[in-house]
């Protein structure tokens, strides 16, 4: 049975389903209560974290500073974790949440760019934090090539690997080949992220740990993106279920996961709705629904056929124009068809 | 590129992505004769290619460069550590530094917005392939009305992203958001970069967002940036507005795409061909003051 660190990622991830307006009363309150659950480490910030609030994404209400210490004031056993992708987040950042307590960084990035990580993971490991290499998207590389990015991380000073099933796209067995094959690849612990397009964000947990995943994210109602996280309360009854070591208590949780819904109610919490199912099992990132939806309708093809064949092309974001190629060809196979 | 007049010689500095493609856009402008490509590894690619294309070569670096007789303009595209060791003994030797790494040890320069104000300069820094881009957008719009604050998402291919831009990610964030206040004129800077892995490789993209005044003369900015395309155009050919400038609240929003000219790395690398050209253009200006 192993011993599970858990980290709750509401208050960072959960923020881009709430358009990255978390205020600090919400992060200090939600934070209070995690903590009296014994959460081992609780994640918070702007949703693409530091230096993530910009017009682009979307400005933060408050600053990274403001978010940080709303946390880090509000705290007496947990750990306050910060993500950092490079690019975004910047040195200064980095010393900036260190100066407030922060003790965590996860540097992240897309699963086939760990080489852009080596700079943040050794300023981070300078600055004496626990730090983290995050690998995005875990279920569009192979075992394989997961094995050799988080071996580079290692080499950087990674402390753990932490594999984020962002499209929740993976099935158990698939979810343990990849923690198998980092797992035997590197010297650190390893961590799991889970998505829950399928349902099966919890499963995947099981299926994790039992390969020896020991770090274990979640977010309090699953709040996030699309179908959401896994869901953090109903995780560590899970765990402890099937009889690992999980600090967190039960009704503890419990508690935290209301305190949060009543902080920013009347907002719904995650559902597995078409569009999400859909992306999740055709393995597409959930920002293209807008993009998907609008082609379908231009050139006069089923969405959800447009969706399986972005997923065949492996598509990443930013490729609105291979949206609009696949839709054309859609439309001129029924159009022949019709013929 | 017609030319009269002897032609002035040049050495590459650095044999990776860029130092690479340099070698094919020099090779195709009369004025200049590539003396030399140096690098520091005889394993490299980028040397192996210019020794078949008839380059002198050598993978001593620096010192390499400096033995060679009538070089007058050093590229170097080594990294920015190494031009802080570099930068001075160019200038001892009184050789015109362009540097395309992060380093600045000179005046930073992009050539539709300010290159006559540098022309004396020995050393220039051309910032970085994310600054080349998206820096005349926000000159444009801060001619005419105030910027406060400048916004920029570079997004590049993974592919066009050699190890040496990976390793200086933080100096690439940094010195991009600096020249937009500095050479682009907003009050304040942000640069975001994303690198994709998308396959096939997209194009460069860059999203530029300025915030300004609520009274400010929207036309004008929309004919202020147009013109500003039109300059970068002249040498960079590929560089195309996707997203025509408009107004959503408190800001413009602008996108650009940049199409390489395909000379070494495929098309999409339009990031690796802006900081060349650029390069290129700063030298010919250069030649041209020195009426050589």
């Amino acid at each position: 049975m192993a011993k599970i660190t858990f980290v709750d990622v509401t208050l960072r991830d959960g923020n881009h389903t709430y358009r990255h307006q978390f205020t600090p009363e919400i992060i200090g309150e939600t934070t209070k209560a995690l903590d009296a659950a014994g959460v081992d480490i609780i994640e918070v910030g702007h949703g693409d974290g530091l230096g993530g609030s910009c017009v682009h994404v979307g400005r933060a209400p408050a600053s990274d500073e403001a978010l940080i210490r709303a946390a880090t004031s509000n705290v007496t056993n947990s750990k306050i974790a910060i993500l950092v992708v490079p690019g975004f987040g910047v040195f200064s950042d980095l010393q900036m949440a260190a100066d407030l307590g922060v003790k965590v960084a996860r540097v992240a990035t897309h699963c086939t760019e760990a080489d852009t990580t080596e700079q943040h993971i050794r300023k981070c490991r300078d600055l004496g934090l626990f730090t983290v290499g995050y690998l995005i998207s875990m279920g569009m590389a192979t075992p394989e090539k997961l094995a050799e990015e988080s071996r580079k991380m290692e080499s950087y000073g990674a402390q753990y690997i932490n594999l984020a099933e962002s499209q929740g796209h993976l099935t158990p067995k698939e979810v343990a080949a990849r923690v198998q094959a980092v797992r035997n690849a590197v010297n650190i612990p390893v961590g799991f992220h889970a998505h829950n397009n399928l349902g099966l964000a919890i499963g995947n947990i099981l299926a994790a740990v039992d390969e020896g995943a020991t770090f274990i994210d979640g977010s309090l109602k699953g709040f996030g993106g699309g179908a959401g996280n896994a869901q953090t309360e109903v995780a560590i009854a899970a765990l402890k279920r099937a009889g690992h070591d999980v600090q967190t208590d039960v009704f503890g949780i419990m508690d935290a996961a209301t305190v949060f819904a009543d902080l920013v109610a009347p907002h719904p919490m995650p559902i597995i709705d078409n569009n999400s199912l859909l992306m999740g099992y055709a393995n597409v990132y959930g920002g293209y629904i807008h993009p998907i939806t609008h082609a379908a309708k231009e050139y006069g093809c089923d969405p959800r056929e447009l969706v399986l064949r972005l997923g065949k092309r492996k598509v990443v974001a930013a490729q609105e124009d291979v949206v609009i190629e696949e839709a054309k060809k859609l439309a001129a196979l029924r159009l022949d068809a019709v013929q | 590129m017609e030319h009269s007049g002897k032609k002035v010689g040049v050495a590459i500095l650095g044999s990776g992505n860029i130092g690479t493609d340099l070698m094919y856009k020099l090779s195709k402008d009369d004025r200049f004769e590539v003396k030399l490509v140096a690098g520091i590894d005889p394993e490299s690619e980028g040397l192996a290619r210019a020794k078949t294309l008839g380059f002198y070569t050598s993978a001593d670096g620096i010192d390499a460069v400096l033995e060679t007789q009538g070089v007058e303009i050093v590229f170097d595209a080594t990294s920015a550590g190494a031009h802080k060791a570099n930068a001075s003994r160019l200038a001892g030797a009184g050789i015109m530094a362009i540097d395309l790494t992060p380093a600045k040890v000179g005046p930073s320069v992009v050539p539709s917005v300010n290159m006559d104000q540098h022309q004396q300069a020995n050393n220039v820094n051309l910032i970085s392939c994310a600054a080349q881009a998206t820096v005349p957008i926000v000159y444009a719009v801060s001619r005419i009305a105030s910027v406060k604050y400048a916004e920029i998402v570079a997004t590049v291919s993974s592919r066009s992203i050699g190890p040496g831009t990976r390793q200086n990610i933080e100096e690439f964030t940094h010195t991009t958001q600096q020249a937009l206040v500095d050479v682009g004129g907003a009050q304040l800077g942000k640069a975001l970069v994303v690198i994709n892995p998308a396959e096939p490789p997209i194009n460069m993209r860059n999203t530029i967002y300025t915030v300004i005044d609520d009274d400010a003369d929207d036309e004008a900015i929309k004919a202020s940036i147009a013109e500003i395309v039109e300059q970068v155009k002249k040498y960079v050919p590929g560089y195309t507005i996707t997203v025509e400038p408009f107004r959503r609240k408190d800001h413009f929003m602008i996108g650009v795409e940049i199409t390489g000219a395909g000379d070494y790395l495929p098309k999409y690398a339009g990031n690796l061909d802006i900081i060349n050209a650029a390069a290129i253009a700063v030298a010919r200006q250069y030649v041209d003051n020195r009426g050589g």
